[in-house]
């Protein structure tokens, strides 16, 4: 392993953790002009951060250590993904150790800390954002992997640096299967990251909550450090979606020198820019969902990602 | 108990000063129970209990009960005598919503309603949080009401729900938004709502203890200020009570214009709430173009009616700043572009399946059970019954000119929405009306200093429904007893049967569609 792909590794992880407040913002700011408000700046997340950092936290008396080192484990297990989805480059040395499996697997990890975390100080907002985090988590699980086995398929491997060079090489054409499993793709982000339909994350009604309920116990560095892991979740969310949909931009192996680095960033920032413009205007035009109305919607997604496994099938594209 | 509703009726009515059709009876204890049940069957309804301590007059305590029926108000009064332990009998059998008043009459005054065989009479205080001794009751006469006591505070027991899977989730009275104080128990089984038990009473200010400091000129200001949604109502109530004590007409003008300005208060009420009832189904879309028309009409109103919030416009005799000379284009201009902007997001509403489908069928209220409680203002209309003072009873300037009763059947978080959007254009066609018979004129007309131990009313249909104000004079202008009642007291427990078999998380979206008064019912 040289030197050139440690800076390249490293340099990927630092830049997912500058931009993923960023790109929160950016989607604050577009839902604000999507609904004639004024908007806030780009950079309020890390404006609330600072002044998280700066406060003294506020623990509940009967707090065990779980809740203490959870958010270091969401903020952790957030950054170990970004080192392994191939958000501007493909030839990333933790990317070998670990495929998307091990990744939906990672995300899994951080779930089920968060989830006792919220139930540890016995609060009954806590147990609720909880057990509907879980009914959430468990529906969205295998509609994310229906997902990831139509890319599986295609490129024939389960990596993602894989996947990337595979569509990279191709000719650029629009994949009926890939098609199906980007609809569902979105779907699944929107509910694996608290946004409407599934959870609104401005509402403050905490009867309603499902990840403001599991961290209304957190103050200060703790929340700060939970925030950076909510954008940094969606930050991946959306990278992965890059790496399987629209994967053009991303330096492949052996053309990764650093002029190829900087136009994958400006095309990584570009992706955002739009993606993040379309997830605010979904948001503005939806209104939240019946919770019982979760299961349907996920299972349509799960649905539509099985349909892109069958049209490849059937097909045989 | 026998009824004797012939004895009833040849009861002596005596007339009671009012703004609209009120008389009044005095009964002894078999009579209280007796009119309360005759009453029940004519289909009137219970509109407020209060007491008021006599002990320095005449040795009495006295319960006064006021009754919406179709002839108009009629006011019940019974005196005890103070002896230990004043008693009355409960009215809670025949109105169950009865309950909750006469367990703030006694926190505040010490008589206690005494239930019938067979049921078991709820002790626990509704007002009364510990704020003040148990011993102690605010509003007797003898009490100095400026005292301060420490906070005692004792376990609150709520009606608990048994079963494998059941388990309570309490929120509040601290709230993760700013919202006012109330305290809401849930029993339930996973998401689904099984019971709920509101506990209020902790925005009790003692505003009825700051009546009897107040002259009567200016109790109107404080009337404002009991639930700051319905400052014109109770301003008006407050207004149209004193006023009809000391026999003063209101010129006509400035009737028109407080009519005027209370149906800006409706407009002002009902588009906000349509505006936050889309954000709670997570379409801001809807709270940010509300709250932009809402702020359109608070701007107008404070160059029309000098205040925004419309906060002491009313005063006795009547209004307290004339109608500049541009406001009626100004105001026209306004109702124009109300009524477009409000059909394009009505239609957006109607037509959002995601927001239907969050509205229809959450939070039913079926008409039986909104009858039998005592539904009162834009809930009973949502759930189809048809009660509007404004039309039932109308007072001046409404008799002359005349409002539609809006209606809707489903008694649902839909029907809530829709009763709003129907009185926004009905309050915007009345409006209108207003303005073309605005007559020249003075707008205000002295009123003089009532003489000691009058009891009037002024009623007002406010946006959320009936509000009350019962007046006591007492000696050189003073107030010696002034109640204030809103309807909020009828609807609260209303919410905990439209939310049974709801789920959890409908319950935020249901409230709002109540938007009931925590200031106006804890007083």
């Amino acid at each position: 392993m040289s030197a050139i792909t440690m800076v390249r590794q490293f340099g990927e992880v630092l830049l997912a953790i500058a931009l993923a407040p960023l790109f929160v913002g950016w989607i604050a700011q577009c839902r604000a002009w999507l609904q004639s408000r004024t908007a806030p700046p780009l950079v309020q997340p890390y404006r609330m951060m600072r002044k998280l950092f700066q406060k003294d936290v506020a623990l509940a008396a009967n707090a065990t250590p779980l809740f203490r080192i959870t958010p270091y484990v969401l903020f952790g297990s957030m950054v170990l993904a970004a080192a392994i989805i191939p958000s501007i480059a493909t030839d990333l040395p933790f990317a070998r150790v670990a495929d998307a499996i091990a990744l939906i697997g990672i995300f899994a990890t951080a779930r089920v800390f968060q989830s006792l975390a919220a139930m540890d100080t016995g609060t009954a907002f806590g147990t609720m954002g909880a057990r509907r985090e879980m009914m959430v988590g468990f529906l969205a699980e295998p509609a994310l992997l229906m997902v990831l086995f139509n890319a599986f398929l295609l490129s024939g491997s389960t990596a993602l640096p894989s996947v990337v060079e595979a569509y990279s090489a191709g000719p650029l054409s629009i994949n009926p299967s890939l098609t199906f499993a980007g609809v569902a793709f979105v779907m699944v982000l929107l509910a694996e990251n608290a946004r409407i339909p599934i959870d609104n994350p401005s509402t403050h009604l905490e009867l309603t909550m499902i990840h403001e309920a599991m961290v209304l116990e957190y103050s200060a560095r703790h929340l700060a450090l939970i925030e950076w892991a909510s954008s940094l979740k969606l930050f991946n969310y959306a990278c992965i979606g890059f790496a399987l949909f629209l994967p053009w931009g991303i330096a492949t192996h052996g053309a990764d020198g650093g002029w190829a680095l900087l136009l994958a960033a400006a095309a990584l920032i570009a992706k955002l820019v739009v993606f993040g413009a379309a997830l605010a205007l979904i948001e503005s035009l939806s209104a939240k969902l019946r919770i019982f109305r979760a299961p349907e919607y996920l299972a349509t997604a799960f649905l539509l990602a099985v349909l892109g496994l069958l049209v490849h099938l059937l097909l045989g594209s | 108990m026998t009824l004797q509703p012939s004895a009833f009726l040849e009861h002596p009515r005596l007339p009671l000063p009012a703004n609209l059709s009120a008389t009044r009876i005095c009964a002894d204890r078999e009579q209280w129970l007796n009119c309360a049940e005759t009453l029940r069957e004519s289909g009137a309804r219970l509109l407020t209990l209060w007491g008021a301590d006599d002990r320095d007059r005449d040795g009495h305590f006295r319960i006064y009960a006021a009754y919406l029926g179709r002839e108009g108000v009629l006011m019940v009064e019974h005196a005890m005598e103070a002896m230990v332990g004043p008693a009355y009998p409960s009215l809670a059998a025949i109105f169950p919503v009865a309950q909750r008043m006469q367990r703030a009459i006694h926190d505040l005054l010490g008589i206690a309603a005494e239930e019938g065989p067979g049921n078991e009479a709820d002790t626990r205080g509704w007002l009364r949080h510990g704020g003040w001794p148990e011993t102690l009751f605010p509003l007797c006469r003898d009490v100095d009401g400026s005292r301060q006591h420490p906070n005692v505070s004792a376990p609150y027991p709520f009606v608990t729900v048994e079963g494998s899977g059941v388990h309570e989730i309490a929120v509040g009275p601290v709230h993760a938004g700013t919202i006012e104080p109330g305290h809401f128990r849930f029993s339930v089984v996973g998401e689904k709502m099984l019971r709920l038990e509101a506990r209020l009473g902790y925005t009790h200010k003692g505003v009825a203890k700051l009546f009897e400091t107040m002259p009567q000129s200016s109790g109107h200001r404080l009337a404002a200020r009991i639930s700051g949604d319905s400052a014109v109502a109770f301003s008006w109530a407050y207004c149209a009570a004193l006023e009809s004590l000391a026999g003063t007409i209101c010129p006509p003008r400035a009737t028109l214009l407080r009519a005027l300005a209370l149906e800006h208060e409706r407009l002002a009420n009902h588009l906000g709430d349509l505006g936050a009832l889309g954000n709670d189904a997570g379409f801001a879309f809807g709270l940010t173009h509300f709250s932009r028309l809402k702020e359109d009409l608070l701007r107008i109103n404070s160059i029309a009616f000098g205040a925004r919030y419309l906060l002491d416009y009313a005063i006795p005799g009547g209004v307290a700043v004339d109608f500049p000379a541009r406001a009626p284009s100004l105001l026209l201009n306004l109702y124009s572009e109300l009524e477009t902007s409000v059909a394009n997001l009505r239609s957006i509403y109607d037509e959002h399946a995601g927001l239907q489908d969050r509205f229809r069928g959450t939070g039913r209220l079926e008409q039986s059970i909104a009858g039998k409680l005592g539904a009162m203002g834009l809930v009973a209309r949502a759930s189809g019954i048809a009660s509007d003072l404004r039309v039932d009873h109308p007072w001046p300037p409404y008799d002359r000119i005349a409002t539609k009763c809006i209606l809707q059947s489903t008694g649902d978080v839909a029907a809530r929405v829709q009763v709003r959007f129907d009185e926004v254009y009905e309050s915007l066609r009345f409006c209108r009306a207003l303005l073309r018979q605005l007559p020249a004129g003075p707008i205000h007309a002295l009123v003089p200093d009532v003489v000691p131990y009058q009891l009037g009313l002024g009623i007002i249909e406010s946006w959320r429904g009936p509000v009350l104000i019962s007046l006591e004079t007492g000696p050189h202008g003073s107030i010696r007893r002034c109640h204030a009642h809103d309807s909020s007291w009828q609807n609260w427990p209303l919410i905990e049967y439209a939310v049974i078999g709801d789920i959890v998380p409908d319950f935020p979206l249901i409230n709002k569609s109540f938007n009931l008064s925590y200031s106006g019912q804890d007083g």
